[in-house]
């Protein structure tokens, strides 16, 4: 692939990325900011592909968008009565928010762009599954088997807290 | 070729518009799709250093263990959102002060 259209493709989701972010933190309707999160999801997954990141990919793409996504839903469509009150969300606050967050990116890109970053010779794209793998496995075990435990629990609370109370 | 700035860049573009999303709404929903925008954000940083300064891919293992701890927060907080709207009637979030927080 060319170098100009490698940009082009880098520009392309990066302008996916960032405009249905901003539709995400600027929607009056939560609807929209729930749609446009599948926009944002698949821009950055678009990201990962471009940075060689093929597994990370493939699962952002299964659970942010198969998984979070599907749940971020049920909870907007459980938590309104649709025929009755009217989708919105209200927000306060917006001038002394956005004066934060604006100094805060303008620090962080003061930050990237001045940072001599030490960047490496790129190599050619190299699957990434079987040594991904290998680090699950061999540096990362522990962590591994803790976030194993951490999935059981959350899998037990999740549906003990979400259930009807029924006898009682 | 593309820089690393393009990459950091838009995760900090992307890590703004979550904390406005955070700081500024009082629907709990939308406050969890904030924090999603930011572990993403997160994410984006974690493999751009993976490809362009690290030499290895301890980057991406990282990134996994950040979206299962995503995925996670989502399902709980989900749940405790729905519970909340199931005993007071509302998910805003300045109403929410039982416990006088």
């Amino acid at each position: 692939m060319s170098d100009e259209i490698r940009l082009g493709v880098f520009l392309g989701f990066g302008m996916i990325t960032l405009v249905s972010g901003a539709v995400v933190a600027l929607a009056r309707t939560i609807i929209y900011s729930v749609f446009a999160l599948l926009f944002t999801f698949f821009g950055v997954a678009g990201l990962y592909v471009l940075l060689h990141a093929d597994f990370l990919a493939a699962t952002q793409v299964m659970i942010y968008v198969g998984g979070i996504l599907v749940l971020l839903l049920f909870g907007v469509m459980l938590t309104h009565k649709i025929a009755t009150v009217q989708l919105r969300s209200a927000s306060m606050q917006r001038g002394p928010a956005a004066l934060i967050c604006g100094g805060l990116l303008a620090l962080l890109l003061y930050v990237i762009f001045k940072t001599p970053w030490p960047v490496k010779e790129l190599g050619p794209a190299t699957p990434t599954v079987q040594r991904i793998g290998r680090y699950l496995m061999t540096d990362y075990l522990l962590a591994f088997e803790v976030i194993s435990v951490l999935l059981f629990a959350v899998l037990v609370g999740a549906a003990l807290m979400a259930r009807r109370e029924t006898n009682r | 070729m593309i820089p690393l700035q393009g990459y950091l860049v838009i995760a900090a573009v992307l890590f703004v518009l979550g904390l406005f999303c955070v700081m500024t709404r009082r629907n709990a929903v939308t406050i969890l799709m904030g924090i999603e925008l930011i572990l993403n954000s997160a994410n984006v940083n974690f493999i751009a250093f993976a490809r362009y300064c690290a030499p290895d891919i301890q980057g991406h293992v990282f990134a996994i263990f950040v979206i299962i701890m995503a995925a996670a927060e989502a399902a709980i907080a989900l749940a405790i959102v729905l519970n909340l709207y199931k005993r007071i009637n509302s998910i805003d979030v300045d109403e929410v002060d039982m416990m006088r927080g």
